[in-house]
């Protein structure tokens, strides 16, 4: 049985005036799986997710997200689909529940009150409901990002840095919902991120990008063995810096 | 996974009343939650009545024309203000978001661009009836200016106002989508480009004659002609109405056009998630 990928990307290249922020990057992603996409800044993370999301449009290639053409037919998916990102915010006056409500109305969510009760729960985040969102902590705050990712149930959540201003405790107990939801939904990830140890235990595959291009695409063991290194830090610092200077640093 | 929708409901051009009532509740709860947003709505639009009811009221006493004119200057400013403030509650309300850094979680919504400027356009009306309601009532109170005894002509001058308010907004939202909050200037000043033009305060005669196409080529022109005409010549002009109407149908059409490609542009250029300046 054939089965659709739950994001296709093909020849995919974004240019902003004369310089490649992504460079013919292909890559393909079977649904219920969580992915990596690891690089430096300015590697291309961002843009490729923006593309993918439809927030930008291609300067050439093809984006296809759970069958969908990206952007011409984002409609048809979006409801699908959500995200949390550094480079948005909700707004800060409303309360968690106000910001919820407004997200799932759009996004057309049945039984509303009991899904931000349910996310509320989910995220620890009952007692701060009808608080703004401005009056929150850093940490509260990616967590009510989070929440309003999940607010639609999604099949397909692209997720920037979700976990970086968490505290180490909490940022493992949002990865292990993160796990939860996508294990139990069978959900598709795609994760950006900073933190080596975040995608080596939640990633089943890791993309690496350096100057908009892929520079390796394999499992997190495979990348281990293939590069001779204990983690994927290693492997990222062997990709991004050149791997003979990346092992002077190491040693 | 989700059972899929039917393909109606996925239409780029599918309307959904509740994404509409979902961004009015969002403005709504900011309104609600910030009392100086709810102030703004109020102080300036009663201090310009204030000062120019005083003024004509001077002039009244001073000159026999003003004498029968009586209305005109705090007729044309409230007029004025329903225009000014219809643009500026629509744009307002969308800079709200990019203040806010919102734009990018709405963008990827299903929340569709037309439903989007639909409950702008409404908060616009909610704003302009919170700020001008009152003050409309003090005039009444202040200085014996009653603008609802314009009857169906004010329902006209209020209809032709509002969508050049709206199509101006919505090409002013287009152009700081494109190009961020630097382009923000815009939305507070676009309006006074009119007002020379646009004969707010004396009849379109008044200006060079070679001037004098460009005015009708604006329509709040006719808007506020027609309102001259009918204080103080005690003369409806339905035909000034339509021919606002008509030039108002190619404002609103060039509006929403501009704004679709300035969207456009904005995913070419990855404004969409760099919102600042």
């Amino acid at each position: 049985m054939h089965v659709v990928p739950a994001i296709k990307v093909e020849r995919l290249v974004k240019v902003y005036k004369h310089v490649a922020a992504v460079d013919g990057v292909s890559f393909s992603i079977a649904p219920g799986t969580i992915t990596g996409l690891l690089g430096g800044n300015g590697a291309g993370k961002s843009t490729t997710i923006a593309m993918i999301m439809g927030l930008t449009m291609p300067t050439s290639g093809r984006v296809a997200v759970l069958g969908a053409e990206m952007p011409r037919e984002r409609y048809r998916v979006l409801h699908r689909m959500n995200f949390e990102s550094p480079y948005v915010d909700m707004p800060m006056r409303l309360t968690i529940r106000q910001n919820l409500t407004v997200f799932g109305m759009l996004y057309g969510v049945p039984d509303l009150g009991g899904r931000i009760a349910e996310l509320g729960e989910a995220f620890d985040l009952t007692d701060l409901l009808d608080r703004p969102t401005g009056r929150l902590s850093a940490g509260q705050k990616t967590r009510v990002s989070l929440a309003k990712a999940l607010i639609n149930s999604p099949d397909l959540l692209l997720l920037d840095e979700p976990t970086a201003s968490l505290d180490p405790d909490t940022a493992d107990w949002v990865r292990t919902r993160l796990a939860r939801y996508c294990r139990d939904r069978h959900a598709t990830v795609l994760l950006a991120s900073h933190n080596m140890a975040e995608v080596e235990r939640l990633c089943e595959r890791v993309i690496i990008m350096k100057r908009g291009r892929i520079e390796d695409d394999d499992t997190p063991a495979r990348l281990l063995t293939r590069y001779g290194r204990r983690t994927l830090e290693e492997v990222f610092l062997d990709v991004a810096r050149g791997r003979d200077e990346a092992r002077e640093a190491a040693q | 996974m989700n059972a899929p929708i039917n393909a109606r409901a996925e239409s780029a051009l599918a309307f959904s009343l509740r994404r509409v009532a979902a961004m009015m509740l969002r403005y709504w709860y900011l309104l609600r939650s910030s009392w100086p947003r709810l102030l703004d709505l109020v102080y300036w639009p009663l201090v310009q009545m204030i000062t120019w009811g005083f003024i004509q009221y001077y002039v009244m006493q001073n000159a026999g024309f003003f004498a029968r004119a009586g209305g005109t200057f705090i007729g044309a400013l409230l007029l004025w203000d329903i225009l000014f403030r219809g643009q500026l509650g629509f744009s307002i309300a969308f800079l709200e978001e990019m203040w806010a850094r919102n734009i990018g979680n709405l963008m990827m919504s299903p929340l569709r661009p037309f439903e989007f400027i639909i409950a702008l356009m409404a908060m616009s009306v909610v704003r302009l009836s919170i700020g001008a309601v009152p003050v409309t009532l003090l005039a009444i109170v202040f200085f014996g200016f009653n603008l609802y005894g314009l009857g169906f002509a004010l329902v006209a001058f209020f209809l032709n106002l509002m969508l050049t308010s709206w199509a101006v907004g919505i090409f002013v939202s287009g152009l700081v989508l494109r190009n961020g909050l630097g382009a923000e200037n815009f939305a507070w000043s676009i309006m006074f480009v009119f007002m020379p033009l646009a004969c707010v305060y004396y009849p379109v005669t008044t200006l060079p004659v070679w001037l004098q196409p460009a005015a009708w080529l604006l329509p709040p022109t006719y808007v506020f002609e027609g309102m001259r005409a009918l204080l103080i010549q005690h003369t409806f002009r339905a035909d000034l109405m339509l021919d606002a109407l008509a030039l108002n149908a190619v404002f609103f059409a060039g509006g929403v056009f501009g704004f679709l490609k300035l969207l456009r542009s904005a995913r070419r250029h990855g404004s969409l998630m760099q919102t600042g300046e």
